[in-house]
């Protein structure tokens, strides 16, 4: 199931691993996060120029046309350098979102500015109490003239600090919990009655609690088929953050691996001890089957196969599992070192966290993926 | 579960947890208790305890200790872990001070251990180096001999608290030519002293828990040897092996287990399939932690009739740090999405911080807790230990 990747695949993985080498290296990311905006538009506007932002939208609204295998080599590449920056949730989440449900009028307002850089984005679905549940949504929307107003509280929206649009899910009608009654909605974060409380993630982003008092915003898609498009929309962003996982795995694995010979304790390389070398033989085979699993899933994504969603379920899991096993074995094998701010491992230990967290923990999807195969 | 009590302990036990109830400091009460006090607050409960004639139970009574059993030892323990107090420090309480009154001379005696008793002197603890972490035996810190002080060089890490502390006890060299274990000896060097400096090292959790100490020419007075020159090591050693006894850590799991289940409740509904997945996890951590209270109690027992251990502090350390680790990752995962975000250190209430504050900590926690399977000799070296001593491997 290895993919041959086409020579557009290999150039484009080739220049992003060349952009990150020179100018996104872990004393420059840390410089990055400690920074006030807590990101760095200089290197946002270097991700346009390469157009990396362009690579998965179609050619008709002025993309690439690289579709989901080109979002998954640029998250694996950003995976191994820990880019802070809001591709996920401006290209993948939200611009896959305009792509998929906008009207060719919202397409052609919106995706330009995301390919040159201009405009970030954030997703905004998650409420206290909702958990991973797409459809659990209080928001409350009115249609007033051509436009809706939308009042309720939204929970952990990612990027939302630096967004100039949020996408929020809100319900027009009937009672939580009801699918059909969810609409999603495009506000300008600077819009009036829309206030944000910021705080800092445990993987060095920021997210804000966003509440919304009749703040005004306009339709995106059809009204009732939002929960519709946040499922569709969670599976390409599980193939991105799968293949971001697998980018922090890989550097974890070879880190630890390096550490190992060199480390001397007891007269010998810590690498030479038996239950050491099985342990890392265990991560270099989570780290396999992740790759594989994920560029299964990638794979599928980008033929739109039939129960794609089921399989993201179970990718997520499964590689949600490998990345806590081998972040665990790094920060231990690496002794207190891993422990350290300092030292760049605590760092993927973190972000691999978060990656767990992100549209559902690994438990979650394990279950999920057991249930669609009843429901079948 | 509970040790089966004669009428005097019992009547003991509830003398200890009625003057926890009425004495224990309201101030201390914060989320995080080992990050978010100053000094003088951590050394609150610490001087009340002084005052009570409790602060060191394990000391002999000639030396201030209440000389109590081990049975009664065990009960302070138990109570005072399962009503959260915050430990004094046990660096000087646990550590130092009994290597000072096992093998220190009269004159030490009578100069550090009254000031440990009171909370004037804050210890901290100069083993680990930049290359010796679990293999102590490397210690790479020289001292060497001039006139009647030792001139100390050398670069320890992983201190703990070290910004606070007034002295530090130290495993420095001072036979470089001898086997690695028999040139070590065990010195106290004052943090005033000139060419002492502290660089803190902040954690994953964001936290300033530990430090490099650096030490450059520091003079040190001969009569802060302990013991003999070149034997520090057999002191070293006993230090470690009171380092590990308390590491079971039942009553702090107790208590994380109980706030667990309060969080599930609030968060999960009960027709939620994640509610049936969390009681599941909970019920087989809870039973590890009843596995091990159990044999907790067995070690006492034994011990209180007078049986030796042996390596038990190996097996409390091993699945008293895997258990705790596992309830703060549940926890973090129980609180779902507020689950990426972090309390900024230090903590100040300027900081916006999501979510119901049961959350506030899980993260922090979970990350700080890490460090559990690394440091005291990691989680494999233990392994080690039981392979060699129980085994016989």
């Amino acid at each position: 199931m290895d993919i041959q990747f086409t020579e557009e695949q290999e150039l484009l993985r080739s220049s992003v691993q060349r952009l990150l080498r020179n100018q996104y290296d872990f004393d420059a990311r840390r410089k990055i996060v400690a920074s006030e905006d807590g990101l760095s538009r200089k290197q946002w506007g270097a991700f346009a120029e390469f157009g990396l932002l362009a690579a998965p939208f179609s050619e008709d609204v002025g993309g690439l046309g690289g579709g989901p295998l080109s979002t998954m080599i640029i998250m694996q590449e950003f995976g191994r350098h820990l880019v802070v920056e809001p591709f996920m949730e401006t290209v993948v989440l939200a611009g896959g979102l305009i792509a998929q449900a906008g009207s060719d009028a919202q397409k052609r307002g919106f995706i330009p500015d995301i390919i040159a850089g201009t405009k970030i984005w954030a997703l905004a679905w998650a409420e206290k109490g909702s958990r991973f549940d797409l459809a659990a949504v209080t928001t409350t929307a009115r249609r007033d003239g051509g436009d809706y107003v939308l009042s309720g509280e939204k929970a952990a929206v990612i990027a939302a600090p630096w967004a100039d649009y949020l996408i929020v899910s809100a319900r027009i009608s009937s009672s939580r919990d009801d699918r059909g009654g969810v609409s999603l909605f495009v506000v300008d974060r600077r819009a009036a009655n829309l206030h944000l409380q910021s705080f800092k993630t445990i993987d060095g982003r920021r997210a804000a609690e966003v509440s919304l008092n009749n703040a005004r915003g306009q339709l995106l898609g059809r009204e009732g088929e939002g929960v519709a498009a946040l499922e569709a929309c969670r599976d390409r962003a599980i193939g991105a953050l799968c293949a971001e996982a697998v980018g922090a795995i890989g550097e974890l694995n070879s880190a630890t691996l390096d550490y190992s010979k060199t480390r001397k304790q007891f007269g010998t390389t810590i690498g030479s001890f038996q239950v050491l070398q099985h342990r890392m033989v265990d991560m270099f085979i989570a780290h396999q089957e992740a790759l594989s699993l994920m560029q299964h899933l990638n794979l599928s994504i980008s033929a739109g196969e039939a129960g794609v969603s089921r399989l993201a379920s179970g990718a997520k899991s499964k590689i949600g599992y490998a990345g806590k096993f081998v972040a665990d074995q790094a920060v231990q094998l690496h002794g207190g070192m891993g422990m350290t701010d300092e030292l760049n491992i605590g760092h993927y230990f973190k972000r691999i966290s978060s990656i767990n967290i992100q549209f559902g923990d690994p438990a979650y999807h394990l279950l999920r993926y057991a249930r669609l195969d009843t429901a079948a | 579960m509970e040790l089966a009590l004669s009428p005097e302990d019992a009547a003991f036990r509830d003398e200890v947890r009625a003057f926890i109830a009425g004495n224990y400091p309201a101030e201390m009460r914060v989320p995080n208790p080992e990050t978010d006090l100053s000094k003088e607050q951590m050394l609150l409960w610490h001087r009340i305890l002084h005052k009570k004639g409790w602060i060191a139970p394990l000391w002999p009574k000639e030396y201030g200790g209440p000389g109590w059993s081990i049975t009664r030892r065990f009960i302070f323990e138990q109570e005072t872990t399962r009503a959260g107090t915050l430990p004094p420090l046990a660096f000087s309480v646990t550590m130092v001070g009994p290597v000072i009154y096992t093998f220190g001379n009269e004159a030490q005696k009578k100069k550090f251990l009254p000031r440990i008793l009171s909370g004037e002197d804050w210890w901290c603890q100069g083993y680990s180096e930049p290359g010796s972490g679990s293999d102590l035996a490397t210690v790479r810190t020289k001292a060497v001999r001039d006139g009647d002080h030792y001139i100390v060089n050398g670069h320890k890490t992983w201190t703990t608290l070290a910004q606070h502390a007034d002295w530090i006890f130290c495993l420095v060299r001072t036979d470089p030519t001898a086997k690695p274990q028999s040139g070590i000896s065990f010195v106290l060097i004052d943090m005033k002293s000139p060419g002492v400096t502290v660089r803190p090292i902040i954690t994953i959790d964001g936290s300033h828990e530990v430090n490099d100490v650096f030490l450059e020419n520091v003079r040190v007075p001969v009569e802060n040897l302990i013991g003999e020159e070149n034997k520090g090591w057999t002191y070293a050693k006993f230090l470690l092996g009171n380092e590990r006894t308390s590491m079971a850590g039942i009553g702090r799991s107790t208590r994380y287990i109980e706030r667990l289940k309060k969080i599930v409740k609030a968060e999960i509904p009960e027709d939620d399939p994640a509610h049936l997945e969390f009681v599941r996890d909970i019920a087989r951590v809870e039973l590890d932690v009843l596995a091990l209270e159990a044999t907790e109690l067995r070690v006492v027992a034994q011990m209180a009739r007078g049986i030796d251990p042996g390596p038990a502090a190996s097996l409390f350390k091993i699945r008293g740090t895997e258990i705790f680790q596992n309830i703060t990752e549940l926890t973090h995962r129980a609180t779902g999405n507020y689950g990426l975000a972090i309390r900024e250190h230090p903590v100040s209430a300027n900081h916006f911080m999501p979510g119901p504050d049961y959350g506030h900590t899980a993260s922090e926690k979970y990350l700080n807790s890490r460090k559990l399977s690394i440091y005291g000799g990691s989680n494999e070296i233990q392994r080690n230990i039981i392979a060699k001593a129980v085994l016989g491997l």
